[in-house]
């Protein structure tokens, strides 16, 4: 039988009396955290404002002014790789900028080379094959429990010291030569009418792109299906080639030659640049491999099989149903990893490769003396790169995410 | 007047016997650049600017305080910085550091040494990690105004020349089109070498190095085809090299490279005290006091300079908060600018320079130090 609250003779319980006493502010939970937030708040601006201060007093002390005006001056320095116009005459700013784009360089370089063999050892490892599991089971473990730094220093030794002088440079067909002073190689120079083979590209892009919508909308509503990748291989790259050849082939090649002291003329791939690109990528590739392992394993057999059920074909459940899934538990930590290459980047200073910090936070802050203003610089510059690559993976991230209706 | 720089080595066992004892401590490359990372992290970092107190005020009075000089040394150059047997740093250099030391305390192993690359040489002085620089550094306007450093005098008149493998025939630096060149980063020589090239309308690659052990190697390795620094750092490492006969010093000088110790800007006490070390050693070679007869002749001479030096008439100690026999104790401990000279890179040593510029000026060189009175 139920009982009501005046039957059970208990007198009514009443609200607690709201009124406000100051200790209340610390007994109650909520508001002891708020002050707990402020008072660390309070210490740590106290500790940037000290921190700052002392800055400021110090230079004041040593007389130093703080500005960036000294990025107009002449640089005086030479830098050994540059894709921009640069010499000792440009500015600070100037090589601060070539100094961006060696680093920049490094980092596509090597998150293109560790994607792919990341990828290829990541497949590797889940082979069925006793011997090739095993063995990539051993690379992966042996290369990513070494430190980045001694890959760096080891695949440079190699390079100055493993590979022959320039003048017994091993060469292949007097086009290639490898030394240990770099891998040359020929230069294309263009010729005017090479704008048909850039004309013949685009067009073959735009074209490419028209058709896979088109066939897309086809296959929605007829259900047929269109030989997509062959139609647009065949436009990005069949149409700038059949270009190139009825232009009359519009590039001449400069070919390196043997000098009295280096190679002469073609294009040259630093041993700077090439040890610190093949050892980041194979560094990191042994996590990405780890990482894309992961992914495919995260997804579970009953999709496939699922997938097989409805009569997919096996390319089809792997490109269609396994790899998509794969991919929302690959992405995240494969930011992480893409963050990784740009950054440890910055180890090109023990090899001499001229990326930023050797540049702007090395040379010129030596030879200016603005070591606060070049740190400063070096600083924003990684804060900003990683945080594009950040924002872009979060991006695509949220685009391949799962859709729930 | 740079024709007077060309070196002469000693033969090439003594260089073998030499390297053998001065670089028996010469880590390999690796470590060196592992070294010069960490060194290099800490240095610019710049986190001693965020967190260290006062830089200036009195050194003289903090470093009796703390009972050792720290002192900035180089990664090693032959003859000019090394560690001996005994893992202690001896050279041209550290000698500057250790007069120091005898001139405040009377013991030359009260200095705190510091091995510096020519990156990280300024932060280290400037954030007051060191008291003093003495390694090959180049008195420059810059330096001396914008990089808010005091130099205290030059201890080695200096230029830049090229080291070349004897094999290339090359005669002149003007036939260096095209060649790969190691260059020590943050030095005046990187600057010069720019200068020199573009001048003479020709090309180089530069390939960046960080300590003189690195630019060895690489040069060693054929990574470049020249190795270019001060000319005495040249003839220092060419006496290291395995065959020093099949390495040439280029006859062109190409630049003035006046080497001598520095210090902070703003405290002209400390500076004085440097300064007048060096000159003491100078003054003390010039006027025939040397490390033997320095005793003998602070009980009283017949030249009133040498009294005045060595603390028999007057109190010179005094105005530079010193006591009288400080110059005594600097010459008796580490000796003369000659007998320096001569101990560490002279005829006698592997190294083999001559005097060349750097003899007193009653010898017809440039060293001519201010009168002590």
């Amino acid at each position: 039988m139920a009982q009501t609250l005046e039957q059970t003779g208990l007198p009514p319980v009443r609200p607690p009396q709201s009124s406000f006493s100051p200790g209340k502010l610390w007994t109650d939970k909520k508001s002891r955290g708020i002050i707990i937030q402020i008072i660390a708040m309070v210490l740590f601006c106290a500790v940037v404002v000290y921190l700052a201060g002392n800055v400021v007093e110090n230079f004041q002390k040593l007389g130093k002014p703080f500005g960036f005006g000294f990025l107009k001056q002449e640089s005086n320095y030479d830098i050994n790789q540059t894709l921009i116009q640069y010499n000792s005459q440009s500015s600070h700013a100037r090589a601060a900028v070539v100094g961006i784009i060696n680093t920049l360089l490094i980092a596509v370089c090597g998150i293109i080379l560790a994607t792919v063999l990341g990828f290829i050892l990541g497949v590797l490892r889940l082979s069925k094959n006793v011997l090739v599991n095993k063995l990539t089971y051993c690379y992966i473990e042996f290369i990513r429990n070494v430190p980045v730094l001694v890959h760096i220093l080891f695949m440079y030794g190699l390079m100055v010291h493993a590979l022959p002088h320039p003048k017994q440079a091993i060469v292949v067909k007097e086009t290639f030569f490898l030394s240990n002073r770099g891998f040359y190689m020929p230069q294309p120079l263009f010729q005017p009418l090479f704008w048909l083979v850039v004309a013949a590209f685009v067009i073959g892009l735009v074209f490419a792109f028209w058709y896979r919508r088109s066939a897309r909308i086809k296959q929605a509503s007829t259900g047929e299906q269109s030989p997509v990748f062959w139609v647009m291989l065949a436009s990005i790259i069949g149409l700038p080639i059949l270009a190139y050849f009825l232009s009359g082939m519009p590039i001449n090649w400069e070919y390196p030659t043997q000098s009295r002291f280096n190679l002469k003329g073609g294009m040259a791939i630093k041993p700077e640049f090439m040890a610190l690109w093949l050892a980041l990528s194979m560094y990191t590739a042994a996590f990405i491999a780890e990482i894309v392992r992961a992914g495919i394993v995260a997804v579970d057999h009953g999709q496939s099989e699922a997938a097989m059920a409805l009569g997919l074909p096996r390319k089809r459940t792997m490109n269609l149903v396994v790899i998509p899934q794969a991919m929302r538990v690959i992405i995240p930590p494969l930011t992480s990893q893409y963050l990784n290459i740009t950054k440890n980047s910055s180890l090109a200073i023990a090899i001499g490769y001229m990326d930023i910090v050797a540049t702007i936070g090395g040379i010129s802050l030596n030879q200016t003396g603005r070591e606060m203003e070049c740190m400063i610089i070096v600083l924003a510059l990684y804060l900003f790169f990683s945080l594009t690559i950040s924002f872009f993976m979060n991006w695509y991230n949220k685009r391949i995410a799962l859709v729930e209706r | 007047m740079h024709g007077n720089l060309v070196l002469r080595s000693g033969s090439v066992q003594q260089a073998r016997i030499f390297a053998g004892q001065s670089m028996s401590r010469t880590t390999n490359v690796m470590e060196i650049q592992f070294m010069n990372l960490v060194k290099y992290a800490v240095a610019t970092a710049a986190a001693s600017m965020l967190f260290g107190g006062s830089v200036q005020a009195g050194t003289l009075a903090d470093v009796q305080a703390a009972g050792h000089v720290k002192c900035g040394i180089s990664t090693g150059v032959p003859g000019f910085a090394f560690t001996d047997d005994k893992g202690d740093w001896q050279g041209f250099d550290p000698a500057v550091c250790k007069a120091v030391a005898a001139a405040i305390f009377g013991d030359t192993s009260a200095v705190k040494y510091t091995t510096t690359t020519g990156k990280t040489r300024f932060t280290a002085l400037a954030s007051g990690e060191v008291d003093m620089l003495a390694r090959n550094t180049t008195w420059t306007f810059s330096r001396d105004t914008d990089l808010k450093l005091d130099f205290v005098g030059v201890n080695y008149y200096d230029g830049q020349g090229f080291l070349i493998p004897a094999e290339l025939g090359v005669s002149s630096a003007k036939d260096l089109d095209g060649a790969s060149v190691c260059i020590q980063t943050g030095t005046t020589t990187e600057l010069n070498l720019a200068d020199f090239f573009r001048t003479n309308g020709i090309s180089y690659e530069a390939v960046p190095i960080e300590t003189n052990s690195e630019g060895q190697a690489n040069y060693e390795a054929g990574r470049c085809d020249v190795y270019t620094t001060d000319a005495s750092g040249l003839a220092a490492t060419r006496s290291a090299l395995e065959d020093p006969s099949a390495h040439a010093l280029m006859p062109e000088i190409i630049s003035k490279e006046p080497l001598g110790p520095l210090v902070r800007h703003g405290d002209s006490e400390w500076a004085d005290i440097i300064r007048w070390t060096l000159n003491a050693m100078i003054t003390a070679e010039e006027l025939g006091v040397t490390s033997a007869n320095v005793d003998k002749m602070a009980t009283g001479t017949e030249n009133p300079e040498i009294n005045r030096l060595l603390g028999s008439e007057g109190d010179l100690g005094a105005m530079i908060g010193l006591d009288k026999a400080w110059a005594w104790r600097a010459i008796k401990m580490v000796g003369n600018y000659g007998e320096v000279f001569e101990q560490f890179i002279g005829k006698e040593t592997p190294i083999g320079l001559d005097r060349g510029i750097n003899a007193q000026w009653t010898d017809g060189g440039l060293l001519y130090s201010p009168p002590f009175r």
